[in-house]
């Protein structure tokens, strides 16, 4: 009896162990097959050095949700290619002249910019015979990707398309292929038709050209045509009037279910950083271009630390009473996608809503959106008192009816670059896949395409209505599209993006996580000013703030 | 009772005490013993030496270096990266500079509710002290150990007080993760412990039940946060008509800090509970027959013997199960990252995000400092709770 009890409990026991290591290797396999970095991290990761894997020891890898497919915008690669009429223009005279050499661009994941390398590729792989890979990662992990690639020499990639923001950090170790004497000798690139501002902004760093402008990026505002009008509104000409639209239709139908006065995107760790200074340009900047936005020039202190920053925080603010509940967590395809489909009366972005609205396969607002310069502001920073002061004929002297417009060049377009230390033929050719990219015969009709992300850059973009007619645009259209990007681009008050060692930090990590924090009302509007304005510093004095100063004046420096 | 070994922490980690029996000398008396014997120490340091050279690859130089890391910065410039050591600075930032509020949280005056739970985890760490002081182990050593220990646990949920509690306190990357933590294995436990429970009983189905329950734990993080970001969107995601039904259609999870902390939470939950649940099966069916049939024949209630018997002989599996999850869950990095990106602000990061986030915007000394620091906490809070708990366990049997 007593030996017959043991020998179950024995067995109840092997059982329990059973369960128990079954559970464990369980776990271990979860463990295993748990780890994410998988998923959106391309085939083609690099070995990361060995310093960043010990600094991760305790850091599960994981993925970023920049790439989150849930983006609207993603719908349009669905949307069949349409056949690229053939290439005219071949960059350099020999047929076939890299048959065999294999190039890999590196950008981020898309559906846009991505598109139309990927489309255009094979054609250019017909032409010339290289073989053309596009590798892609979330935007939040590009710029490092690079840094990282080029600085431990793994040289995976053989060119890049990248914000050319970053062109500091790239070309002073010498990771960038300076590209003068070719872009000079190639006649089908058109070089005087690019616009100056991205031969002179995007192009080129300290007088000699890096990268081949692709895209031609500026934040404009967009507004519903049809119902503005329909309720006797005009479209909005400073933040203020932005805010009151916003507030009369949130909530209303406009055609397509309840929708939203105003889609901003406001997602951390994604490309939204940029839109505060939408708001705050128009309030720091008034004397033009070479005034700058960010920095004081003599001291170099943070311009964020002043009522006009504090009004365009509590402006922003606003306007997510205004827009859809999940904002916050929105990024830029996402409320593009919102727009197209009709929830929205107005949004801030890049050029893309203009083209994507054309789309009838992913739009329902055809011929129904207008583009205007960004809204302006009736009072500007006295930068002495640090106060707001009313404008007239002294403090304002680029603004129309009183109103002072800062439009803002935001990123500042993506532009292919070629890595250093590719091999020679591998150079040319990557160099050649960039040219023929930008060439009038492809970004033509690319910049027409919503999916692509390409913006017009071009003069003969802005002037040649032919292909944005080809793709339905109305002739009004038309010209209210390309006359806002043009409006902005001629503006004497354009703000240039931040472009001094380290912008990166500055902005997609101090900025960025500042904003997002006091949009979820983490941190009061003092605080937020206070926390950008301490960031900031840290990194000047880190990196040495006479260093600093002079390579903010250097870019202010550029002549539009 | 039967008397287990109730926890095999000490034992399990490492594998010194077989190389120390390997390398004693053993005792020999005449010359050929004494060859024989060098051959054998030969013999074992080259068996052994593979395994250690492995052992320093991959767990001991990674950690020294990323301490060098945490106490450096880094740099890009011409033809390489340049690391340069600053000592301390990381920290510095961490703890009292720019990053203190990213990290530690803004703090708030203490509303009476937080004085009432600090002066109640005061109160029963000293109940717990006395406890000690009266109990048969007592030592010195033992004694000042728990005391700082106890003023650290102070300290914790004095931060936690001051950040969580009121509005312009806001809980910073550490507290967020303790909250995790401890909420999260809280419902893992007690959903975990009712469950088993239930399928320890003779039910229809219940082979099928302990298949399903376990499914959760399969899918990887990356799922479960893909799948609740879904399910959590009040706009679009499949619960949209009930939501609006209630009149929620214009509330999101994300964009509020304690809802979306809640998501987080419900997720890391609906994910780890399984693992909960099939060890407590198991250590439920492992449990002995006799003492439950004399309870019964002695007339005790469902409710006493839960309380009395079963409750008992569960607690040692139930403290290396906690254990377990704790340090497992202090590593929660997959579901915030991908449910909220950390947002909305910094609402939902936890350290090993905070790292992440860090490491990506190649700032690698201040995401080697974050991964320091969460490596201090959860190597205090597991040493403290296997050295609070041991003693208790082995009484209860």
């Amino acid at each position: 009896m007593l030996r017959g009890l043991t020998r179950s409990k024995l067995r109840n026991k092997r059982n329990a162990t059973g369960l128990l290591l079954l559970a464990i290797m369980c776990q271990l396999v979860l463990a295993a097959c748990g780890d994410p970095t998988a998923t959106t991290i391309p085939a083609t990761t690099t070995a990361a050095p060995a310093t960043t894997a010990a600094a991760t020891t305790t850091t599960a890898a994981a993925t970023t949700t920049v790439a989150a497919t849930t983006t609207t915008a993603a719908a349009t690669t669905t949307a069949v290619a349409t056949t690229t009429a053939a290439p005219t223009a071949v960059p350099t005279t020999a047929s076939l002249q890299f048959q065999g050499t294999e190039i890999n661009i590196l950008t981020f994941t898309g559906p846009q910019i991505a598109e139309p390398l990927q489309r255009r590729g094979p054609d250019f792989t017909k032409l010339t015979g290289a073989k053309v890979n596009i590798i892609t990662v979330p935007f939040s992990d590009l710029y490092q990707k690079i840094l990282i690639d080029a600085s431990t020499k793994t040289n995976s990639y053989t060119g890049y398309v990248l914000a050319p923001q970053w062109m500091p950090d790239f070309v002073t170790p010498g990771y960038l292929e300076d590209l003068t004497a070719r872009i000079k000798a190639d006649k089908a690139l058109q070089w005087d038709d690019v616009q100056a501002f991205f031969r002179d902004f995007s192009s080129s760093y300290q007088g000699k050209n890096y990268t081949i402008p692709l895209d031609g990026d500026f934040h404009v505002a967009y507004y519903r045509t049809d119902v503005l009008e329909k309720a006797g509104m005009k479209p909005p000409e400073t933040w203020q009037d932005y805010l009151n639209i916003a507030k009369a239709f949130q909530g209303k139908d406009m055609g397509f279910g309840p929708g939203y006065g105003s889609c901003i995107s406001k997602k951390r760790g994604a490309q939204a950083f940029w839109f505060i200074y939408d708001i705050a340009a128009s309030m720091i900047q008034s004397q033009g271009t070479a005034q700058g936005t960010f920095f004081d020039q003599d001291t170099m202190k943070p311009l964020v630390n002043n009522e006009a920053f504090a009004a365009a925080l509590d402006l922003y603010k606003e306007t997510t009473k205004y827009g859809p509940p999940d904002e916050l967590n929105l990024d830029v395809g996402d409320t593009r996608g919102l727009f197209d489909t009709g929830k929205c009366a107005l949004s801030l972005d890049w050029g893309d809503i203009g083209t994507l609205a054309l789309d009838p396969a992913t739009s329902k607002v055809k011929d129904k959106v207008g583009t205007i310069i960004l809204p302006g502001s009736d009072q500007v920073l006295d930068r002495a008192t640090g106060k707001l002061v009313k404008c007239d004929t002294k403090t304002c002297p680029y603004a129309t009816n009183g109103v002072n417009h800062a439009p803002f060049a935001a990123f500042g377009g993506w532009s292919g670059a070629v890595n250093a230390a590719a091999p020679s033929k591998a150079k040319d050719a990557a160099y050649a896949f960039l040219s023929y990219m930008n060439q009038p015969a492809q970004s033509n009709e690319d910049v027409t395409l919503g999916k692509t992300g390409f913006n017009p850059y071009r003069t003969s973009q802005f002037k040649n209505l032919d292909p944005w007619k080809k793709i339905g645009m109305s002739d009004t259209a038309a010209a209210n599209y390309l006359g806002a990007l043009a409006n902005s681009l001629n503006s004497p008050n354009v703000v240039l993006d931040l472009r001094i060692p380290q912008n990166q930090k500055y902005q997609q990590v101090v900025l960025d996580t500042a904003i997002a924090q006091f949009l979820a009302g983490e941190l009061t509007r003092d605080q937020t000013m206070k926390q950008i304005n301490d960031g900031w510093e840290e990194i000047t004095n880190e990196i040495g703030r006479d260093k600093q100063l002079a390579s903010y004046k250097a870019t202010l420096g550029v002549v539009k | 009772m039967s008397r287990r070994e109730p926890l095999q922490v000490k034992t399990s980690v490492q594998g010194s005490p077989l190389i120390e029996e390997g390398l004693e000398p053993i005792p020999t008396t005449s010359r050929l013993r004494g060859v024989a014997a060098r051959t054998e120490g030969v013999a074992n340091a080259v068996f052994i030496g593979p395994a250690i050279v492995v052992v320093l690859m991959f767990a001991i130089f990674p950690l020294i270096v990323s301490l060098y890391i945490s106490m450096s910065r880094m740099s890009f410039v011409a033809g390489g990266i340049d690391i340069k050591f600053i000592g301390f600075d990381n920290y510095n930032k961490l703890l009292f500079g720019s990053q203190k509020t990213h990290l530690l949280g803004l703090s708030s005056d203490v509303p009476p509710l937080g004085w009432v739970l600090l002066a109640g985890a005061a109160g029963l760490l000293g109940w717990g002290l006395l406890r000690y002081i009266q109990a048969k182990y007592f030592s010195i050593g033992g004694l000042i150990g728990r005391g700082v220990a106890t003023v650290i646990v102070l300290a914790g949920v004095w931060l936690l007080v001051q950040t969580t509690l009121q509005a312009p306190g806001r809980p910073g990357t550490l507290s967020i993760t303790l909250i995790y933590v401890f909420a999260g294995i809280t419902f893992q436990y007690f959903i975990g412990l009712g469950l088993a429970l239930l399928l320890v009983q003779k039910l229809p189905g219940r082979r099928f039940f302990r298949v399903i329950f376990l499914i959760p734990m399969m899918i990887t993080p990356v799922g479960v946060a893909y799948m609740f970001r879904m399910l959590t969107d009040f706009g679009k995601g499949p619960f949209t008509p009930i939501w609006k039904g209630f009149g929620l259609g214009n509330v999101s999870w994300v964009s509020d800090p304690w809802l979306a902390r809640l998501a987080v939470i419900i997720g890391d939950v609906w994910q780890w509970t399984p693992f909960m649940f099939i060890v407590l099966l198991a250590g439920l069916e492992g449990l002995p027959v006799e003492p439950l049939e004399a309870a019964v024949v002695d007339g005790a209630n469902r409710l006493q013997i839960f309380r009395y018997i079963t409750w008992h002989a569960l607690l040692p599996v139930s403290t290396t199960l906690i254990l377990i999850r704790m340090i497992e869950a202090f590593k929660i990095v997959d579901l915030p990252n991908v449910l909220t990106n950390g947002g909305p602000g910094t609402a939902t990061e936890s350290l090993t995000l905070h790292s992440f986030i860090a490491w990506r915007t190649l700032d690698l000394g201040g995401s080697a400092a974050v991964a320091y620091l969460l490596l201090l906490v959860v190597t205090f809070l597991g040493t403290a709770y296997v050295n609070l708990i041991r003693h208790r366990a082995v009484e209860a049997l």
